[in-house]
């Protein structure tokens, strides 16, 4: 029987099926809902069949995992050979709370270590700096300059850990005081591995913590990467982010397309700033959101390795199989976390957990179950990384790999996600580019109307949510203990800086940054200036301020 | 004589940029049939207090998710009363640990809206905390 055959006798048994089985029932017993939707409010059809999938080709287009196109994962064995990395995301207070805290959880059994830098270090400001009254410590741990950062590390061999620094437009500054730490360790540079997020495409799309002008953080960026592929080969100099563009509201899929064509936007830089491809898209790395619609999720997951695969390769023409792998570190949805009944957190952080391990990611964070309320304790965090311990160990999910191929419906919402990812890419190219894109505030725009949508949504009860919308409780059950950071954090910070300012050699300071400065003005690598500062104990601000004099600071647009 | 818009001024104090659920608030006041500005992000207290003095509001509304709403909602609050602006209404929406609700209402805080509140609520509580504003100081 030809393929064609088979169609139409396909679709003539599921018109069967429509009059003889289902019509007679939707009449008796209609469907609670006229329309079905994702949480990214997409459509999805009652029922998925062979007819979904026919225009998939297995070897092409699923194929084996560890080969072109990658769809069913990175890695022939997947987790038969190695669980991802539990890596739950830490910091608060000073480097001395956070490194407790960092001890703690290795104690827990977690496999790599994350960390979260207060909103000062991320804007590049130092802690005594005005604007960072009340936000010292808060959300991260403050990190000003190398002593913090030796503090913070202290008695963690980082030969042995793998450590991951959310940090973005200072992200130069912070990787430099972490390789001098290494270097006054005894570690060898080319034997440490971890990574830095170094995103700024996602900062001005979405997560808004900027601080130079796109042009000159791109040229940051490519630095950085240029420097990684010399000298710290190990490392993955940029983790492509679309946690923060789907936090800010934007659906799977819009999230999906705006990170991976941030992806391209750096292999085009890195491509014309003189790099060979292949000698740095092995270490590019990817970061995803996982939100609570189960099948989406995974869709998403799987449809960007197979994207990713295909641009590096027909787009960019690498050659080195390592450079068309899409490997990425996956956090359970912040935004989906609600502060009424705050442990069903617990079971969402779950659902999403399994879909991120069903969708193949190589390392993983679960929310705590208080994070819509604060920073998570010492308990909840350890129950969120209990979390991953029982569905790596218990739920036997990591028996086989990609056990979702072939599913109609998995499959059909893959190349669905596939499909809507090369549209977008088709309107941003047109557009000339991403920073062309954000410059006219496209994505930002796309994103702000899908997060409008969905509490829409939310408020017409069309999308229920636990305990929010429905099944509402006047008084919580329990309340919950939190992690409550004080003003003292910020007095320690002030005067540790202070001190440091006294002791250390200002001569040699200043000689730094002037050289730095100077080799921001020309084509340079900046790494080499970057690590020279901070040797000299120059402090995280005084560093990006100099940085600033060069290359100015960005304004957002209005739109 | 016609009835004036309520006024509102949204503002992001702070050095956080989570801008969702500012964004998503002034539109849903702005379709409630409010006029609604947003300052934009990391606005000091000064230049919110400013914005809402020369633009005239009723009520303001800041969004915080940084942890530093302790520090920043009181000298907001002191502000407002120094320029004789205590009749402005103000609510506060973002993460915001239960115990710090009753601190804030005592500043003068009429509201504290945490993840998960719907924009129906918002808007009811900005018609009815403009209304109870009105009625005190008439």
């Amino acid at each position: 029987m030809t393929t064609k055959e088979m169609t139409s006798q396909l679709e003539e048994a599921l018109s069967r099926w429509e009059a003889q089985t289902l019509r007679p029932t939707l009449a008796r017993l209609p469907e609670r809902m006229a329309e079905f939707t994702t949480t990214s409010l997409r459509p999805i059809k009652r029922l998925y069949t062979p007819l979904d999938v026919q225009h998939l080709d297995f070897e092409q287009d699923i194929g084996f995992p560890g080969e072109y196109p990658f769809t069913r994962g990175i890695h022939p064995t997947m987790y038969r050979g190695k669980l991802w990395t539990m890596r739950q995301f830490a910091g608060f207070g000073t480097a001395f709370d956070t490194n407790r805290r960092f001890k703690y959880l290795l104690e827990q059994g977690q496999t790599g270590l994350s960390v979260a830098f207060d909103l000062p270090t991320l804007m590049g400001l130092d802690s005594d700096h005005p604007l960072a009254e009340g936000e010292v410590g808060k959300c991260g741990v403050a990190v000003s300059s190398l002593e913090d950062m030796e503090v913070l590390f202290d008695g963690i061999p980082l030969e042995e850990v793998t450590t991951s620094m959310t940090i973005n437009a200072p992200a130069a500054v912070i990787f430099a005081m972490y390789l001098v730490v290494a270097e006054k360790q005894g570690a060898d540079w080319k034997k440490i591995s971890g990574t830095i997020q170094n995103d700024i495409l996602k900062e001005y799309i979405a997560q808004k913590e900027w601080i130079y002008p796109p042009a000159p953080s791109m040229r940051l960026i490519v630095d950085t990467i240029a420097f990684c592929t010399q000298e710290v080969p190990r490392w993955h100099p940029i983790s492509i982010s679309g946690y923060h563009i789907r936090e800010a509201g934007a659906t799977a899929l819009q999230e999906l397309a705006f990170t991976l064509r941030d992806g391209i936007e750096y292999v085009e830089w890195c491509v014309r700033a003189g790099l060979d491809v292949d000698a740095f898209a092995p270490r590019l790395s990817f970061f995803f959101n996982c939100h609570n619609d189960f099948f989406e999720e995974i869709a998403k997951f799987r449809a960007a390795r197979k994207v990713w695969a295909r641009v590096m390769r027909e787009r960019f023409g690498a050659r080195d199989p390592r450079s068309w792998m899409c490997r990425f570190h996956t956090q359970t949805a912040g935004c989906s976390l609600t502060a009424q009944q705050p442990y069903n957190n617990v079971v969402r952080t779950t659902i999403q957990a399994l879909a991120a391990v069903l969708g193949g990611t190589q390392s993983l964070h679960t929310n705590a179950l208080d994070e819509a309320l604060a920073l998570p304790t010492e308990f909840t965090a350890m129950l969120a990384l209990r979390t991953q311990q029982i569905i790596a160990y218990e739920s036997g999910v990591v028996n086989t790999v990609d056990p979702l191929a072939g599913s109609y419906f998995v499959e059909a919402l893959t190349s669905e996600m596939e499909r809507g990812c090369y549209e977008y890419f088709e309107k941003i190219d047109a557009m000339g580019g991403m920073i062309a894109a954000i410059e006219r505030g496209f994505p930002q725009k796309e994103i702000q109307e899908a997060a409008y949508r969905y509490q829409q949504a939310v408020d017409r009860r069309e999308q229920i949510i636990v305990g929010v919308n429905e099944y509402v409780l006047e008084k919580e059950p329990i309340e919950v203990p939190i992690l409550y950071i004080d003003e003292s954090v910020a007095e320690i910070q002030k005067e540790r800086l202070r001190r440091l300012r006294a002791r250390r050699d200002t001569a040699k300071v200043q000689r730094t940054l002037e050289a730095l400065k100077e080799a921001a003005r020309g084509t340079e690598n900046t790494m080499p200036y970057i690590l020279e500062c901070v040797r000299a104990y120059a402090t995280l601000g005084e560093i990006c301020d100099a940085l600033k004099e060069v290359f100015g600071e960005y304004q957002e647009p209005p739109f | 004589m016609g009835e004036r818009k309520i006024r509102v001024l949204i503002a992001k104090p702070g050095l956080d940029g989570h801008d969702r659920g500012a964004k998503v608030v002034a539109r849903a006041l702005r379709d409630a049939g409010m006029e609604v500005i947003y300052t934009g992000l990391r606005q000091t207290p000064e230049q919110i207090v400013t914005a809402a003095l020369q633009e005239d509001v009723d009520v303001i509304g800041l969004s915080i998710l940084s942890g530093a709403h302790m520090t920043l909602v009181p000298r907001v609050m002191q502000l407002l009363r120094e320029k004789g602006l205590q009749d402005v209404v103000v609510f506060i929406g973002g993460i915001i640990p239960q115990e710090d609700i009753p601190k804030l209402k005592a500043l003068g805080v009429a509201e504290v809206f945490l993840p998960g509140t719907l924009l129906e609520q918002i808007v009811h509580a900005v018609r009815q905390g403009v209304k109870r504003s009105l009625e005190t100081s008439e």
